[in-house]
């Protein structure tokens, strides 16, 4: 029992301290991005000097995130005199802490089998395994649309409780917006669900490990490459970012639903945003790509299409499932920025109409499809 | 309720099926950004500069064109001392008053009795707008086409003096004698 414990605060560690630090990096690798993409240096002044000595550490402007963040905790917090206290106090952390609770189902490895893995340890852990990942729930996917709907609530929290017009204008945009691509993610998702027999993510990912048409390995994509495009386009959408960035629309209403909040408060709407392209990457990623197995891999090795099997040592397994996870990871949140920073926005109606009158009949006849060929399949 | 009819401009775009479907383009446009950002990380990867922009303090441009007003000079007589006879013109032409001239008397020198002891520019201010050197009736002041070096943590700093501005040394210019 206690082992069980240690394993899941182990896990919960690794889980925050990824999603953290995914955090904080991508707002580095957002601003080289853009500026390469674009011609540009990129931000690169920010260093750590040793202390004593005159040596400045740049490292490329990795430590600019280190200097927002500092910056945010710093600077004067700042409310309107009119504010409603309660929910102005709360809705950052309620935009904040579903983005992270997500993470929870979203399996970022294989199999762990810690006696195996620490040879100290085989006695007290004996045959136990544990699968990577923090709540091992069959409801796992209908976790995940649960959580990221909190995100609305916090929104229009933030937008209510600032008692300022920009702000109501900007939560009220962002309801719309979020429950409309809510809709059309939960939509084409379920060909997916279809396909799969199953809402587990872990059984998910594991059925994806397969070959399918004797080389391709068996992911969503492969099955599902209309919904993938679909569940992106909805997800950057549910995630607010500059392609249909209205509920923020700078140019509009200053900064949207957090126009009023200051430093850190601010800086948690900000951070939500950075994280949640992160979790938006993971999904992706557990969902379409194969999660953390990379093509031909099980727990228990390669198996190559030709039907040669490649054993590997389990600690192995492990550390390649958890890098490869990661790696996925970063590349669906670096295509997310070069979507952000190449495409134009949107303009409010076209948003909506995008929504109900594009993506949703496509999401809909992408399901039709799916529940056609399954039905022929199943004949077959 | 009827929707606010749009205003139709004379420059509406004319779409075809293949930008009207969208995906297409958006495809084609994130192709050409993606392009881009491979060919950049290719560059800074094998050690080449792969940004059009400077990295400024370190690194100024070679290409400045000849005729940008870029730094204050002051040009010298063959015997080095500044052509200036501190009239005030410029200090008296200058939008953003960044210059500052205190005259002196030199009796030993009877043909250009008075010069500037003191002669500053306050780059922090400075609109580079080239009055100055309109005014000059000496043509004692010009304007390099480089840029002065101004980064500077406060404003202090950006204050330039009689010895940075008498560093002109051209090898033949029509100087007066």
């Amino acid at each position: 029992m206690i082992q069980d414990l240690v394993i899941a605060l182990v896990l919960i560690g690794y889980a925050v301290g990824v999603l953290l630090s995914f955090g904080t990096v991508l707002t580095w690798v957002e601003r080289k991005q853009a500026a390469i993409m674009s011609d540009r240096i990129g931000a690169n002044r920010a260093y750590i000097r040793i202390p004593f000595t005159q040596v400045k550490l740049v490292w490329l402007g990795l430590f600019h995130g280190i200097a927002d963040g500092l910056k945010m905790m710093l600077k004067e917090d700042f409310k309107p005199k009119t504010h409603d206290a309660l929910g102005y106090m709360l809705a950052p952390w309620i935009v904040f802490t579903p983005v992270l609770l997500v993470f929870a189902v979203i399996p970022f490895g294989g199999t762990l089998d810690p006696g195996k893995l620490v040879p100290l340890l085989a006695d007290w852990f004996g045959q136990r395994t544990y699968p990577l990942q923090i709540a091992r729930l069959d409801a796992g996917l209908l976790v995940v649309f649960a959580f990221s709907g909190l995100t609305i609530i916090g929104a229009m929290l933030a937008g209510w409780s600032s008692n300022n017009k920009f702000s109501l204008l900007g939560a009220i945009r962002a309801g719309s917006q979020m429950i409309s691509y809510e809709v059309v993610m939960g939509l084409t998702v379920l060909g997916l669900i279809l396909i799969y027999g199953t809402i587990d993510l872990g059984s998910m990912v594991r059925q994806q490990s397969g070959v399918v048409l004797g080389f391709l390995p068996a992911w969503g994509i492969v099955y599902q490459p209309f919904a993938a495009i679909l569940f992106l386009t909805a997800a950057i959408a549910e995630n607010k970012r500059i392609p249909f960035d209205l509920p923020e629309a700078e140019s509009e209403l200053i900064c949207g639903y957090y126009t009023e909040y200051s430093a850190m408060k601010m800086g948690l709407f900000m951070f939500a945003e950075f994280i949640e392209i992160a979790i938006i990457g993971a999904l992706f990623t557990t969902l379409f790509l194969g999660g953390y197995n990379p093509p031909f891999l099980t727990d228990a090795g390669f198996a190559l299409p030709g039907g040669s099997t490649i054993a590997l040592p389990h600690a192995l397994v492990v550390l390649l499932q958890l890098a490869v996870f990661l790696l996925k990871v970063l590349v669906v949140c670096s295509f997310q920025i070069l979507i952000r920073w190449s495409l134009p926005r949107f303009r409010y109606d076209q948003l909506l109409t995008f929504a109900w009158k594009i993506l949703f009949p496509l999401a809909l006849a992408n399901l039709a499809a799916t529940v056609v060929w399954i039905w022929i399949m199943e004949r077959a | 309720m009827k929707p606010y009819p749009r205003p139709k401009y004379w420059n509406e775009p004319t779409m075809g099926w293949w930008e009207r479907a969208y995906i297409f383009e958006v495809t084609r446009g994130l192709f050409i950004t993606g392009r881009i950002f491979t060919r950049n990380m290719w560059r800074w990867m094998t050690g080449r500069k792969g940004a059009l922009t400077t990295y400024y303090p370190e690194e100024t441009r070679a290409d400045y064109a000849p005729l940008n007003r870029g730094k204050h000079i002051l040009v010298q007589r063959i015997d080095g001392t500044p052509q200036c006879i501190a009239c005030n013109l410029c200090a008296t032409v200058c939008p953003a008053k960044v210059i500052e001239i205190e005259a002196a008397f030199n009796p030993a020198n009877p043909e250009h009795p008075k010069y500037p002891a003191r002669f500053e520019i306050d780059y922090s201010r400075c609109v580079f707008c080239g009055l100055c050197v309109e005014a000059c009736p000496e043509d004692a002041i010009r304007m390099l086409k480089e840029v002065p070096n101004l980064p500077a943590l406060d404003r202090d700093h950006m204050w330039l003096g009689k010895d940075e501005l008498l560093t002109w040394h051209p090898q033949n210019d029509g100087a007066k004698r």
